[in-house]
């Protein structure tokens, strides 16, 4: 399991509008595509010195192919990255702030302590 | 030396520039309360006639990474680009670009890491609302060269609160001790009880009005020993699961200092997050 990877997708996809659109239209196809080609990039290195080992589980690639974001909460990925990345897929299908009311809704069954977001 | 001629501690709201610009059917019923509340509290950064700001903020996940993330940064350059793609998007904040003030940042720099704090620092920081919306509400002309100190009160591990509180005296003391003559106004911005990506969001208060009553309390009479006593790592996701950024106030309550009470307190109460701003005025009273 890893929280660090669940974010490294969060955080690359929101911050490049292509990928936020392929995302939001193509959610499998995107993460599939995304394992291969990002995943393993180093940010602050080039191309050549990628890392090796990183890869999702299968719960995490599910969650994230289904636009899960309860999902994605309950695995403990960071809850700042993914409701802005949400807010920019779907804030547009709905009324002002009707989106974020609903993601809160979805949430409600969640007490405290939420899940560990420490990668 | 240096004169720290004011002190000022604010929440951070990004939808702030949005509202108060909005117009018609468009504009919120709240607006022109807070586009008063503010105006007042920047006239307090006005009459101290500062010269540089030192800007305590924190990246939210914009340059800075889980491959590479600094408890506490300074930024050493002499210009900082600013906000970015996700907060034009979602808050409609403008490019901006500010002067840096290289000479302050290598003196708290050396200083910083010559008092026990492992200071990062970067020659090439892009900064993000947590210190623009303070420029857009104090000092919207944008005139004056910045330093920007980011902390970490995002990704955990964090540093606990007691070395915020150490960071803002050692920002204070250092300051202070820069031999120039200019006057520098030292001002973070953080939040009351937040919660951002969980159940309690964007309700129609911030999620829990009895911990904003008392960091209000905490802050406005500078009870560090009080605020000390009861915030811890752990307390800290009772009150909401981004009320960390807290921390940052009780930075400030350092660079403030033990009992000192702030010299203007406001406070707004909107859906989603209390407003607070404090302004302390280290000579005393209002210039």
């Amino acid at each position: 399991m890893s929280k660090y990877l669940l974010n490294k997708f969060l955080f690359t996809v929101d911050r490049d509008p292509e990928l936020v659109e392929r995302y939001r239209e193509d959610p499998a196809a995107t993460v599939e595509m995304w394992e291969a080609e990002y995943a393993n990039r180093i940010l602050g290195c080039h191309r050549g010195e990628s890392s090796s080992w990183l890869r999702f589980d299968d719960a995490e690639r599910r969650a994230l192919r289904e636009h899960d974001y309860p999902g994605l909460f309950r695995l403990g990925a960071h809850p700042f990255l993914t409701l802005t990345l949400f807010i920019a897929m779907f804030e547009r299908d709905h009324e002002p702030l009707g989106f974020q009311l609903e993601y809160a809704r979805r949430l409600s069954h969640m007490t405290l302590p939420y899940p560990d977001i420490s990668t | 030396m240096a004169d720290v001629v004011a002190v000022i501690a604010s929440t951070h709201h990004p939808f702030y520039l949005r509202a108060s610009t909005a117009t018609g059917d468009d504009r919120p019923p709240f607006a022109d309360e807070w586009v008063r509340k503010v105006e007042a509290f920047r006239r307090t950064l006005t009459e101290a006639r500062p010269d540089v700001l030192v800007m305590v903020g924190s990246d939210h996940f914009h340059q800075l990474w889980l491959d590479n993330m600094p408890q506490f940064l300074i930024g050493k350059a002499p210009f900082y680009d600013a906000n970015f793609y996700n907060e034009e998007r979602e808050f409609g904040l403008p490019r901006m670009l500010f002067t840096g003030h290289e000479e302050l940042s290598a003196h708290l720099l050396r200083e910083g890491l010559d008092a026990g704090f492992d200071l990062a620092f970067s020659n090439e920081l892009r900064i993000d609302h947590s210190i623009t919306c303070p420029i857009i509400t104090l000092r919207p002309q944008n005139d004056l060269p910045i330093v920007p100190v980011y902390t970490n009160i995002f990704a955990p591990p964090l540093p606990r609160p007691e070395r915020f509180v150490q960071l803002g005296r050692a920002i204070r003391r250092i300051v202070e001790d820069w031999p120039d003559e200019s006057r520098v106004a030292i001002i973070g911005t953080g939040h009351l009880s937040l919660e951002l990506g969980g159940p309690r969001q964007f309700g129609p208060t911030g999620p829990d009005p009895e911990f904003d009553r008392r960091a209000v309390e905490w802050i406005a009479s500078g009870d560090l020993e009080g605020c000390l006593a009861e915030v811890t790592l752990d307390s800290l996701h009772l009150p909401g699961n981004a009320t960390h950024g807290f921390m940052d106030f009780m930075l400030m309550m350092g660079v403030a200092g033990e009992g000192r009470k702030a010299d203007y307190v406001d406070t707004y109460d909107l859906f989603h997050t209390m407003e607070a701003y404090f302004t302390w005025y280290p000579r005393g009273g209002r210039p």
